[in-house]
């Protein structure tokens, strides 16, 4: 396994935890009823300290004197490889939920792969990091059935919610060059077997919550280049703002 | 420097979880290893979960005590493998937990079904199983909210995992 393709391959695992782990931190104070506040901060812990293990990693995969700090405050926006779908903004909570929701069902399955690679420090990452993202998946499953065969109000709003995202589920199993190379070293599972997994788990879930699969539409692509929405520029300007402020204020 | 891995373990079982003080790091199943390289000690740790805020602060305190007994080149690491589980406690702390009002891990051991499947917590202040879960998260990453519907007392389940 040549390193830069290691190194690429956690910093855009690391990058996708590490956006949805802020997604996370904003809910804080805007969950629905106190515990369920609670809860949402501690998903985004988990993605938080999921995303600090991978770019610790992928800072000494690199190997140029970056910290995992660097890769989180210096980098700009086009030199972020997080999908597109983790920066969406938190329109209201049956956003946040769903969007939570599809990645957890993504990442529980990029951990089980990876958590049998020979690779020491990423399998001891992921065995870890799956059992808290199983733990995600249960949870925010239980969110999308609840508020689909909730209210009318709250059923109309988890489907907005995903009609909207959806366009964004293409990046999920889309594969470029960097992708194959993982597959063939067994640190990941193909474009078609993520499509079909995500797919089916999506839709049976749907179904339980008497919500209907979106239409098929034009999926996006774009953030394995460092393209991204226009969330991802307001996102990194808050995140960054103190080493942008004061470079290498430290505390 | 003596090397003396029992004395090291007893100096770090003098350091409580910062967020469950009846408990301490070993019993916590927290310190992995201990080992001497030369005049260096290194520690290593793992966390209870990723994202364990406490992780950074027993750090700390691991250096500060074994500084304080004489050992001036301490370092910590973290590892990652085999992943925290809750199997690592024994039945002595869990009734330390329980003790204190936290419901201990109930399975034996850890599982995702275990993880997942926790109907029957018995709540630690009246002994009683009629409890029901509130919230899948508590007060830390680790913990469940349940209540008590004999008792009517909240409480923390310590999740098994």
């Amino acid at each position: 396994m040549d390193k830069s393709d290691l190194f690429k391959f956690c910093l855009r695992l690391g990058d996708s935890c590490l956006i949805m782990a802020h997604r996370q931190s904003e809910m804080c104070s805007k969950g629905p009823f106190l515990e369920e506040d609670i809860a949402q901060t501690n998903l985004g812990l988990d993605l938080l300290g999921q995303a600090e293990a991978l770019l610790i990693y992928a800072a000494k995969l690199e190997d140029k004197g970056r910290t995992a700090d660097d890769l989180v405050y210096k980098r700009p926006e086009r030199d972020f490889y997080n999908f597109m779908l983790t920066e969406q903004p938190n329109t209201d909570f049956a956003f946040a939920v769903v969007r939570q929701y599809i990645m957890a069902l993504y990442l529980d399955k990029v951990y089980e792969t990876l958590s049998n690679v020979d690779d020491e420090t990423l399998s001891g990452i992921a065995l870890k990091a799956l059992k808290e993202i199983s733990y995600h998946k249960s949870h925010l499953g239980m969110w999308v059935t609840r508020l689909g065969d909730g209210t009318h109000e709250s059923h109309e709003r988890v489907q907005t919610a995903f009609n909207e995202l959806w366009m964004f589920l293409g990046e999920l199993y889309e594969e470029d060059e960097l992708d194959i190379k993982m597959q063939h070293a067994g640190f990941a599972i193909s474009g078609d077997e993520m499509k079909s997994y995500l797919f089916s788990e999506i839709s049976s879930c749907l179904t339980k919550a008497t919500l209907s699969i979106p239409e098929s539409i034009y999926m996006t692509t774009g953030s394995k280049k460092g393209i991204h929405t226009e969330y991802l520029g307001y996102l990194l300007t808050e995140m960054q703002y103190l080493q942008r402020a004061y470079p290498d204020a430290n505390w | 420097m003596v090397e003396n891995k029992k004395l090291i373990y007893r100096y770090l079982s003098e350091i409580s979880d910062p967020e469950i003080p009846v408990i301490n790091i070993v019993e916590m199943g927290v310190v992995r290893d201990v080992l001497f390289h030369g005049s260096k000690l290194e520690i290593k740790l793992t966390p209870t979960y990723s994202g364990c805020p406490a992780m950074d602060m027993i750090h700390q305190l691991v250096e500060e005590k074994l500084h304080s007994k004489g050992y001036n080149s301490v370092e910590v690491t973290l590892v990652y493998k085999p992943a925290w589980t809750t199997d690592w406690m024994s039945d002595e702390t869990k009734q330390k937990l329980a003790r204190y009002g936290i419901a201990p891990p109930l399975g034996k051991v850890a599982s995702k079904k275990t993880l997942l499947n926790n109907e029957h917590v018995s709540c630690p202040q009246c002994g009683s199983k009629n409890t029901e879960m509130k919230s899948m998260f508590g007060s830390t990453a680790c913990k469940a909210l349940y209540v008590c519907k004999k008792c009517l007392e909240p409480f923390d389940y310590f999740k098994c995992i």
